[in-house]
Formats: C-alpha cells, sequence, structure tokens
C-alpha cells in the first residue's frame, strides 16, 4: 500500500507492481464476495469430509460423524419397500393360487414379483428369457409342454419339492434306466428309428418296425402307448415337437443309451412362501401355463 | 529479472455501493409495466384452473413430475415429445439472437427475472428508507435505533417478496391450492419447503444485496450477448459529439464553445449499474434505459433537445459525427441478419404448431422379445412374443383391437383381461402393456423362413383410429 498507485498507460488500469522484464501485470481486482465464496466452499468442504465417510486411511476410510452408509440406506430403503408391501405378499403368500383372480393385485405383484424371484434364483439354468438350455437339458418354459404338469398347483409343486434331489423327500421323482446295459446297440438304434418315426421326422422305415417291438416292450410302461407321455411320472411326450435334450438321432441314440437324471433343488428350502407364490405365477404366465 | 513490490495493491476489491435516484420517463413507464406483468404472470399462473375432465388436473400449467407430464391450457406434452420442450428453447435461442442483434441486451434491460426483482428490491428500498441522498446518508450514518428499524424493515419485506417468488415456483409442480394448504398446515413434501428455501434465499441474497454484481460476474449473457452485436445494433449511447466538451456553467464565458452536457451527474445518479455511460458501452451497462429517461428530464429543463443519451448503434456514431441526421428505429432493425432470424424463428413456431397439430392420441411402441428370438410349441408350431406400449393420449379411456397385417399368413394372440378376444382396453392418459402372440403353423412359410415382415396395429374400437409399427416374426431358418 506504501507504493503509489502504478496506472497502465494504455489501458488506464492500475497495475499490480508485479514486472517482470519490464512486462507488468494488470490488477483487476476480485470481488471480495467472491474471496468469501471460496473461503465458503473451503469450510464446507472439510465439514463435509468430517460428517461424511471421506479420507482414505490404510484399510478403509473415516466413517464420519454422521455414521452415513451407501449400503445402510440402501438396506433401509429396501426395508421400507418391503414394509409397504408386507400386507399385498403377506396376502399372496396365503393365498391360494387357483382361485387368485388375475386382476387381483396379489396377483399382479406376485407376477411383477416373481420376474425378479426367477432372475435371481432360476435364470442360471433356465435362462434369462425362461427359454431354458437344451444342450444341458435344462427346460423350456415358455412352450406348452410341461414334463410334471403346467397348472398353477404342478408348478407351486415343482418350485417347492424340486426334482429328483436327495434333500426332500416329496421331491419329484423318476428314473429311466440306462439301455445300454439292457438292449443291444442294433436293438437301440432301431428303438431310435421309431422315436423318430413316431414323432414325425425322417426315418428308416424297416428298422423302425422292428424297434416298435423293443419300444412296446421297455418303452409304453413310462412313455405311452403312443409315446404320449406320463406326466405323473414326469415322462416326457415322444410323439411331439419338442425334446428336452434334443430329438436328432445322435441325441436320442444317447439318452436311451445313458439314460438322463436332471436335478432341480426343492426352492421350498430357500425361499419363503411370498416368493414360492410369486414365481409360480410368474411362469404360469409366460405363455405355456394350462 | 523479476520485481515484486513490498506491499502489493489490494488485489480484492470490495462492492461499490449504488443507490440508483428515482427517474421518471418514457422506459421508466414501459419498465413499470413490462415488470408488472412478467411479475403477474410469475405470481398467478398456477392459480389459472383449466378444466380437462375428470381424469386430468385441473391446473392450466402443471409440470407433473411424478407422472412425467406437461400440462399448458389445452396442451399435454407426455415424455415422448420432448422435443417441443427442445424447439421451445431453439426458439427461445434464435430469438435471443434475434433480440440482441436488433436492440443488444433489451432481455437484461427489461425482463431478465435478475433485473425486474432488483427493480422491485430497489422499489421497496427507495420506499422505506427513501431516494438516493438519504440512502446515501443512512448508509453512512453509524447504526441507530433509526437505521435499525428501517433496515429491519426493509429486510422483512423483502423476504416476503423473496418467500413468495420461492412459494410461487414449488406451485407449478404440484396442485397449487392443495399445495398451499398443505404448506401452511406442514403437511408438504420436504423437497417443496427445501425448495422455497432455496429460491427464497437466492431471491434475497441477488435482489437485494448482489443485484449488479450477478451480472457482471456470476452471468455468462453479458459475455455472450456482446459477441453478438454488431455494428448497426441499437444500444444505449451517448451522443459524445453533440456533449463534449460537457461543463457545468452554462452561463461561464465560454459557454458556445460547450457540448449540451451539463455534467450534473443524472445519468450516472440514476444508473442500477453504477457506472457512467458518457465513457461508451460497457461490459455492466445491462442497457436499461433509465439514464436516457434522466437525461431527457435534464434536457427538457435546460432547454436543449433530448437524446443526448440515446438508443444508439455504433454506425451511427460515426455517421453523425459527420453532421448526418440521426436514422430512424426501424432502419436498425430490420435489417437482413435480423430478417433471417425471424424467418428462422417463425419457421421453428410453425413446425412445431404444425407437429402439435398433426400429433397423433394413439401411440405404439412395439419390443419384440429377444430371448429367445422363437419358442416351439408341441405341435410344431413356432411362436414369437411382442410387448406392446400403447399410449392414450386422451383424457378418457379407450378401448383398441390389436390386429396384424403381413403378407404370409401368421396368427395373433393378445393376452389381455379384458372380455374381448384380442381387445386392450387404456386408462386415460395412460401407457399400457400388452403381451402379443404371434404364431405361425408348421405348415406356414413363415415357421420356417428366416424371417417375415409384419405390422402390428392398434385401432380404437369406436373411431377406428390406428397406429401400426412394422417389425419382423422369426421363424426357424
Amino acid at each position: 500500500m506504501a507504493d503509489k498507485k502504478d496506472i497502465d498507460e494504455v489501458t488506464g488500469t492500475d497495475t499490480t507492481g508485479h514486472e517482470w522484464d519490464g512486462i507488468k501485470e494488470l490488477n483487476n481486482p476480485l470481488p471480495r464476495w467472491w474471496l468469501w465464496t471460496f473461503y465458503g466452499t473451503v469450510a464446507w468442504g472439510l465439514a463435509y469430509t468430517i460428517a461424511y465417510p471421506a479420507w482414505p486411511l490404510i484399510n478403509s476410510a473415516t466413517q464420519g460423524v454422521l455414521g452415513y452408509s451407501t449400503r445402510a440406506e440402501v438396506a433401509q430403503e429396501i426395508a421400507a419397500v418391503n414394509a409397504r408391501n408386507a400386507e399385498v405378499s403377506e396376502r399372496l403368500a396365503s393365498a391360494d393360487l387357483s382361485t387368485l383372480a388375475p386382476d387381483d393385485p396379489a396377483h399382479r405383484f406376485g407376477v411383477a414379483g416373481g420376474a425378479s424371484v426367477f432372475l435371481a434364483h432360476c435364470s442360471q439354468c433356465h435362462g434369462q428369457g425362461a427359454a431354458g438350455v437344451q444342450a444341458a437339458g435344462y427346460p423350456n418354459l415358455l412352450d406348452d409342454a410341461w414334463l410334471w404338469g403346467g397348472t398353477l398347483e404342478d408348478i407351486e409343486f415343482t418350485v417347492r419339492h424340486g426334482i429328483r434331489n436327495d434333500t426332500d423327500p416329496d421331491a419329484r421323482w423318476s428314473e429311466m434306466p440306462a439301455f445300454g446295459d439292457i438292449l443291444s446297440d442294433e436293438e437301440i438304434e432301431q428303438t431310435v428309428e421309431y422315436v423318430l418315426a413316431i414323432s414325425g421326422q425322417e426315418h428308416d422305415a424297416a428298422m423302425a418296425e422292428q424297434g416298435m417291438v423293443w419300444f412296446q416292450e421297455q418303452c409304453t410302461a413310462c412313455h405311452g402307448d403312443s409315446g404320449e407321455g406320463i406326466r405323473e411320472l414326469g415322462a416326457p411326450t415322444l410323439n411331439d415337437a419338442i425334446w428336452l435334450y434334443g430329438g436328432d438321432r445322435d441325441t436320442l441314440n444317447e439318452t436311451i443309451t445313458y439314460s438322463r437324471f436332471g436335478v432341480m433343488p426343492a426352492w421350498g428350502q430357500r425361499l419363503d412362501e411370498y416368493e414360492i407364490k410369486a414365481v409360480t405365477l410368474y411362469l404360469h404366465q409366460l405363455g405355456g401355463g394350462e | 529479472m523479476t520485481q515484486t513490490p513490498a506491499s502489493p495493491p489490494p488485489l480484492y476489491a470490495p462492492r461499490e455501493p449504488i443507490f440508483p435516484r428515482r427517474v421518471k420517463g418514457t422506459y421508466r413507464t414501459l419498465k413499470w409495466w413490462i415488470m408488472g406483468v412478467t411479475l403477474a404472470i410469475y405470481y398467478l399462473t398456477p392459480w389459472i384452473r383449466w378444466d380437462r375432465g375428470p381424469n386430468l388436473p385441473d391446473q392450466a400449467v402443471l409440470v407433473d413430475l411424478a407422472g412425467r407430464r406437461f400440462y399448458f391450457l389445452w396442451i399435454e406434452i407426455w415424455p415422448h415429445e420432448f422435443y417441443f420442450v427442445a424447439g421451445l428453447l431453439i426458439m427461445a435461442g434464435l430469438g435471443l439472437f434475434l433480440f440482441t442483434s436488433a436492440l443488444g441486451r433489451v432481455w437484461c434491460g427489461y425482463t431478465c427475472p435478475q433485473t425486474v426483482w432488483t427493480d422491485l428490491f430497489i422499489l421497496v428500498e427507495r420506499w422505506i428508507e427513501g431516494d438516493r441522498n438519504a440512502r446515501v446518508r443512512l448508509w453512512n450514518a453509524e447504526w441507530s435505533f433509526k437505521k435499525f428499524r428501517l433496515r429491519m424493515t426493509k429486510w422483512v419485506v423483502w423476504f416476503f417478496i423473496a418467500l413468495a417468488t420461492g412459494g410461487a415456483w414449488v406451485f407449478y409442480f404440484a396442485d397449487a391450492p392443495t399445495l398451499a394448504r398443505d404448506l401452511v398446515t406442514f403437511d408438504a413434501p420436504l423437497v417443496a419447503y427445501s425448495t422455497m428455501l432455496i429460491l427464497t434465499a437466492t431471491t434475497m441474497v441477488f435482489g437485494g444485496f448482489m443485484r449488479e454484481q450477478v451480472c457482471n460476474y456470476m452471468c455468462p449473457w453479458p459475455r455472450i450477448q456482446a459477441a453478438m452485436m454488431d455494428e448497426s445494433t441499437l444500444t444505449v449511447a451517448y451522443r459524445h459529439w453533440r456533449g463534449e466538451p460537457r461543463g457545468k456553467h452554462m452561463k461561464a464565458e465560454d459557454a458556445d464553445q460547450r457540448g449540451d452536457c451539463i455534467d450534473c451527474m443524472a445519468c450516472v445518479n440514476v444508473c442500477p449499474a453504477g457506472i457512467d455511460i458518457r465513457d461508451g458501452q460497457q461490459m455492466e451497462c445491462i442497457t436499461c434505459a433509465l439514464c436516457i429517461d434522466a437525461c431527457d428530464e435534464v434536457m427538457e429543463r435546460i432547454g436543449k433537445p433530448r437524446g443526448l443519451i440515446d438508443y444508439l448503434a455504433l454506425s451511427d456514431e460515426e455517421a453523425e459525427t459527420k453532421g448526418a441526421k440521426p436514422r430512424p428505429i426501424w432502419q436498425h432493425v430490420l435489417r437482413p441478419r435480423t430478417i433471417l432470424y425471424t424467418a428462422m424463428w417463425s419457421l421453428i413456431g410453425v413446425a412445431l404448431v404444425y407437429a402439435l397439430f398433426v400429433r397423433s392420441d394413439i401411440d405404439l411402441t412395439v419390443e419384440p422379445v429377444r430371448n429367445p428370438q422363437f419358442v416351439t410349441l408341441s405341435d410344431g408350431s413356432v411362436r414369437n412374443a411382442y410387448t406392446l406400449r400403447i399410449r392414450n393420449l386422451t383424457a378418457e379411456p379407450r378401448e383398441f383391437r390389436v390386429m396384424l397385417t403381413s403378407e404370409e399368413i401368421l396368427r395373433i394372440d393378445v393376452e389381455s383381461d379384458g372380455s374381448v378376444a384380442n381387445h386392450v382396453t387404456v386408462p386415460a392418459n395412460e401407457t399400457m402393456q400388452a403381451r402379443v402372440y404371434v404364431l405361425a403353423r408348421p405348415q406356414d412359410p413363415a415357421a420356417d423362413a428366416e424371417t417375415t415382415d409384419l405390422r402390428l396395429w392398434v385401432e380404437d374400437v369406436e373411431t377406428d383410429d390406428r397406429a401400426g409399427v412394422a417389425t419382423i416374426f422369426n421363424g426357424k431358418g
């Protein structure tokens, strides 16, 4: 301040007095409130890092005096949503699905909730779109073919108890023998031709005729006289266009020779009542429900 | 080599207080009117009712964020029609170009909320504390009971104006009468209170204390608008060729040598930006034209022609210095550039109005289910699924029949809760999802083809209005 005002001739502006090789810096002072705003943001920033989790330490970070955490907030929000939905989800959990009207809020709630149950627990095998994986024998849930039945009761039972598992005594159970130990290779090939014939595919008629003998001797007890399948045994229909593992010659041969043993967990042991009912409703409306 | 002074000058400047004096005149009257009209529009609009029938809100202007609708009189904008808002923004941009190229910072001077509210706050200040001289005295006075009383009165009035400003804002986003009642009974949502609090604070601080600082340091428009002005743009300027050399004493010996400016400082005293217009065009000038009124008043009193300070263009300076007559306003305004802007502005406006009148009140989107692309049924049929989103943009529930057209044989099956097959009822002003199955029998060509073109339609059962979307059917091929 002791220095005299140093005015730049060209602009008429005061200079800061700083000089570099004859070049002087003009002084266009910043508004003071701006400076205070800057100090304010610094103070706010510091206060914020004290109030909220911020400073990184070696193993974690400072927790902040407000005890805020995003995880806790998410948990809180989920709890709040569940609390809001408690009434309708309890109503669904105790409902008899076969008498629940489609326009009942619990029904719509179940279909929507069932979609997320399906994605979380079922899609790993049955696929996100519920189309199954034929190569692995995970059934397609969209079509109109059901191994164990496609009514709401059937689906609910299957979901609850599972298939061929050791954990639930009520699990759906049936077992196809490995015919490689029972029939000769040729007999199996002839049986394959017969199955191709009844499902309307290209086949060797002479072999199929012979295969019919083996089929009636060995297969009809479970798959029915004309290969229509028996649901009580989970024995698939053979005279339609849908195949669990594949309907071509090689796959059929493999299926008959070595048999199949698809397993599904008993979800009654992992999901709660509401989730089972919800996923049942969801599956039933995917396009194949009976 | 660097030289640093032992004690550098201050690098931060405090705000210089400005005490604009009261002024009367053409532009001041115009500004009072604009202030009244714009404030009335702002405060009253949410209270205007508009009957849209039982299914829609009856508020004339409503931004329904939760329902994602924007209501403006008879127009209702859905989120998928946001291009209307984009169009309006483009028009606002072009309008700004137009007005800036013709009239400079006319937006800043007359209609900018910062200007309007500052003007209102200065009006209150003048009403409570007195005109310029009284306010300067009060500013310099020691704190006393009187000063405290005047300041408190002013701040309280400001506060209520600010509160009403923040309050009016939230009414645009909810039913105003309901929200007003809830605000008073403390039943309103927290976001309403916090929005009001923030806007009350900004109105109070910007209008009462920061004023021209907002324009000078916070607002980008002064810089942008300066870049859009040219030598024909009208802006507030001082006819220095007429006013200089200025002098106070009219009856001095060399009076005939002097210009018309008597250096009375009226133009400086009324300026809300605190500048001297006689120094030429300045960044701080918002062209509020109050200095024109102030100078005209003085010129009339001393018997000189008005317009020493006037709306002038840069090109006028050169012409008039050489003795040319002032050009009429329309010659400044009517130029190829402004005509072009007007044409573009009108074109977009007409296009928007056209789009508004031809827009359909049914909207259909079709999303084919891609996982899986098709499902084989036990009889060998191939089935595709589609999710239809049907928007009913009217205020009445509507029943639609869902149909398909294709050159190949395909069957349609709509999953619906209705009693009539393939009919879907969409509630008023809502979007409804429906799943549609399309089926090809094993013997149909579409079952084995890779893809088959088809078009899905929804048709209003009563009016036969329809909307269609082209999509494809995936076969086994």
